[in-house]
């Protein structure tokens, strides 16, 4: 088969770059990974904070943990086990845990350290997830003190029930919707303009950051929330006054342009991490939220504020662009820019507008992802390829694919937890990007023109 | 710190591994971007298999040259899997789908599942011990140079006399092709595509050459990288490494056959002293902080050149990327 007659045929390469890539997935998964569910591995989660309030006082330099497994879907400790400590064979020090699971061994500085854990002293009822973890070999201290995990408990992996299954599907779709809503600005600028925006991601940032400032100076969350839409907006609109809209009337080609909003990426971005620190911080909302069950859901309340905010904005935007005088030119300059300035649209003045909607929008998918996550410096730029995935998806430029693709990839990104390795998450959304490029590339709802 | 040694040891990056290796990715980065117009956005991802291809062959005992060949054959293999779906695709696809495609091998090569094949998070030690990268080193050991600070070793000599070396063959290589009648045709591509295709030129096929071609002399330099630095982590192969890249190829001339050597020198030059002024004026600034600082200042630096001056150093405005369109 020549090179001509390969090209005509899509699938046969479709199949080779997912088998390509798929392989060590699906090797992982017949390994079957290990470890008990995410679900339950949070539950346990044990904090250095936690630890210095157990140990009454600070730890100094240690290895420090906590022995926990969920049993009948309640939290215990294992008390009276013991874990050892080694340095290049010789022993360190040892503890034995408290009743409240956790074991303090003071070391001699920083290094690398064996630790170990006597399966036989663990108490009744408890178990390691699997035997071979209880000699920890490589264990690293370059801080002074170092948590160590033991995994406790059945490996509950393949065990899920339904609504575990149906929480997967429910927290796909809030990060879907967020994906929408951060993705439909970038789709519109795409449509009007023809830029391909790296930048966009930090518009996500910016929002995020501009209401944690507000928030942590006092005002409370509801309020920063505007606050950070409008820095967003805003800055959408100077981001097309004072760069893009002189580069527009330079002629400037649009491989050029990509470069420009690549290096405008990298400036915001680090420069985020100058102003802002690189450390995650949390919006005060964020505190206190606990999982409760909604009919076969188990979500916290900003879950549910967060899937409301989504579906209400998006919901306004499609009335926006389907209803309106305003929405009916933006879609009229993104289908034929020359035929809508001739039919009296000033089209420099819809770019701004959809500029704005842009910043706002993206700042608030911002706002709403810190809420989830961190907010941190390259929150934007961790979601800058599922927003293109999305937006690709959906069509370029086509407001209403961004949405749709947003949701797919959502939920495709988080269901794919359950069946390959977690660590293959954003991988597995990429994937989708480019096999919808290798068999549709005008996307799910984009109009069949001739590429290249 | 005086000001001469600190600009005595930003001419030493510039001039030794760090400039040789980045003007070697950089001509790959060059064929491609500068004389053929393609939006690669994820040449990081050639230098990545480059170097995971040297460190498996570390990791398995083999020998240094089966580490080169496993790095060039991945990355022919994987310019021909993004290049024959994506290049009949319009520009920013290509772009869209080769920074994905980076950034899938990165996770790849990060997620745990993958400890076996590639170290996973903490990647693959011991290089330059079981592939003896440095052992036809003739060099006696010793320091050599001027003063305190500019100064080498014979590691450093040897590491920067064999990349550059690479550097002189491949840029041979590039004039030598560029200026042949396929030359021509790559830049008739980027000029106008339409019109090569007018003209009776397969067009996809000579940029997928281009690109494979592009993609292989990365590897290259993602081989050299791990070689020199004796280890290979996922953390390094990040989408800024490709952006840093694009920032060399542009300052230097894109579309130029010396622009990428020229590029690099002059970026690690510029990076490095900007690095020990800062750490000068500004005593308590982290190594984190002063990073950001610098790759902020890169990004506004490709911002500007891009709009003000986008033929670079040694480029001529009648010649610019990617054509007017």
């Amino acid at each position: 088969m020549d090179l001509p007659q390969l090209l005509r045929s899509p699938r046969v390469l479709l199949l080779l770059v997912a088998l390509g890539v798929l392989w060590p997935a699906t090797q992982a998964a017949a390994q079957g990974g290990g470890g008990v569910s995410d679900a339950e591995a949070a539950r346990c989660a044990f904090t250095k904070a936690e630890a210095i309030d157990a140990n009454g006082g600070p730890l100094g330099p240690s290895i420090w943990g906590r022995l926990c497994q969920v049993i009948d879907g309640e939290v215990r400790y294992a008390e009276g086990a013991e874990v050892t400590v080694l340095r290049d064979g010789e022993e360190v020090g040892s503890d034995t845990t408290d009743a409240g699971g956790v074991f303090v061994v003071t070391i001699d500085g920083n290094g690398t350290f064996q630790v170990r854990l006597d399966p036989e002293t663990l108490p009744k009822d408890f178990s390691l997830t699997d035997e071979a973890r209880a000699r920890l070999d490589n264990v690293r201290v370059n801080l002074g003190d170092q948590q160590v995990v033991f995994r406790l408990g059945e490996d509950s992996r393949g065990q899920r029930d339904f609504a575990d299954y149906a929480t997967t599907v429910a927290k796909g779709a809030r990060l879907g919707l967020i994906l929408a809503v951060a993705a439909v600005g970038l789709s519109l600028v795409y449509g009007v303009t023809g830029l391909t925006n790296f930048a966009h991601a930090e518009l996500v940032t910016l929002g995020a950051i501009a209401a944690y400032v507000a928030n942590d100076a006092g005002v409370p969350f509801w309020l920063s929330v505007p606050i950070g839409v409008a820095a967003g907006a805003l800055f959408g609109f100077g981001n097309d006054r004072l760069l893009w809209r002189p580069l527009r009337r330079r002629r400037m080609a649009l491989l050029s342009m990509m470069v420009v909003s690549i290096g405008l990426s990298t400036a915001l971005r680090n420069g985020f991490q100058v102003a802002f620190g690189p450390a995650g911080k949390r919006y005060t909302a964020s505190s206190g939220q606990t999982e409760r069950a909604y009919g076969p859901f188990r979500l916290t309340p900003n879950d549910l504020l967060i899937i409301g905010v989504c579906v209400v904005v998006l919901v306004g935007m499609t009335l926006l662009l389907r209803k309106t005088r305003l929405g009916t030119a933006i879609r009229a300059v993104a289908d034929n820019p020359d035929l809508a300035a001739s039919s009296g649209i000033a089209v420099d003045r819809i770019v701004s507008v959809v500029w704005v909607l842009a910043g706002g929008l993206a700042a608030l998918g911002g706002i709403l992802y810190g809420l989830t996550i961190n907010v941190k410096f390259d929150m934007g730029f961790i979601l800058l390829l599922s927003l293109f995935a999305a937006v690709v998806l959906g069509g370029l430029g086509n407001a209403y694919g961004a949405v749709l693709g947003a949701l797919v990839i959502g939920i495709v990104q988080e269901t794919s937890g359950l069946f390959v390795d977690t660590a293959y998450k954003f991988v597995v959304a990429l994937l989708v990007l480019i096999v919808v490029l290798l068999v549709r590339p005008q996307g799910i709802l984009g109009q069949r023109e001739r590429f290249g | 710190m005086s000001w001469l040694s600190i600009f005595a040891l930003a001419l030493q990056t510039a001039i030794g591994f760090q400039g040789a290796s980045f003007a070697l990715a950089a001509s790959g980065l060059n064929l491609q971007f500068g004389y053929t117009g393609l939006s690669n956005f994820g040449h990081v991802g050639f230098l990545l298999v480059g170097a995971y291809g040297m460190a498996i062959a570390a990791d398995r005992g083999w020998s240094i040259w089966v580490g080169f060949a496993l790095g060039i054959a991945a990355a022919v293999a994987l310019g021909l899997l993004l290049g024959i779906p994506t290049l009949r695709l319009r520009g920013d696809y290509l772009a869209i789908v080769t920074i994905a495609s980076a950034e899938i091998l990165r996770l790849v090569a990060n997620a745990r599942p993958s400890e076996p094949l590639t170290g996973g998070s903490r990647g693959i030690g011991g290089l330059s011990g079981t592939l003896g990268f440095f052992d036809p080193n003739f060099i006696p050991a010793g320091n050599y140079g001027i003063g305190e600070s500019f100064v080498f070793n014979s590691r450093q000599l040897w590491s920067m006399l064999f990349t550059w070396g690479l550097v002189v063959l491949v840029t041979i290589l590039i004039w030598a092709l560029v200026r042949s009648p396929w030359g021509r045709v790559l830049r008739s591509i980027r000029e106008d595509e339409d019109a090569a295709r007018a003209l009776g030129k397969n067009v996809v096929v000579f940029k997928l050459q281009s690109f494979v071609l592009g993609g292989l002399i990365g590897a290259l330099a993602g081989a050299l990288i791990a070689l020199e630095a004796g280890s290979v982590s996922p953390t390094r192969w990040v989408a800024t490494l490709t952006f840093a890249l694009y920032t060399v190829v542009i300052l230097g001339g894109a579309g130029t056959v010396l622009g990428p050597v020229v590029g690099a020198v002059v970026y690690w030059f510029i990076l490095d002293a900007v690095d020990g002024i800062l750490k000068n004026l500004w005593f308590d600034i982290s190594d984190t902080t002063s990073g950001a600082i610098r790759l902020a200042m890169m990004g506004i630096g490709l911002m500007l050149l891009m709009i003000f001056r986008p033929q670079g150093i040694l480029g001529s405005k009648k010649e610019m990327i990617a054509g007017a369109r």
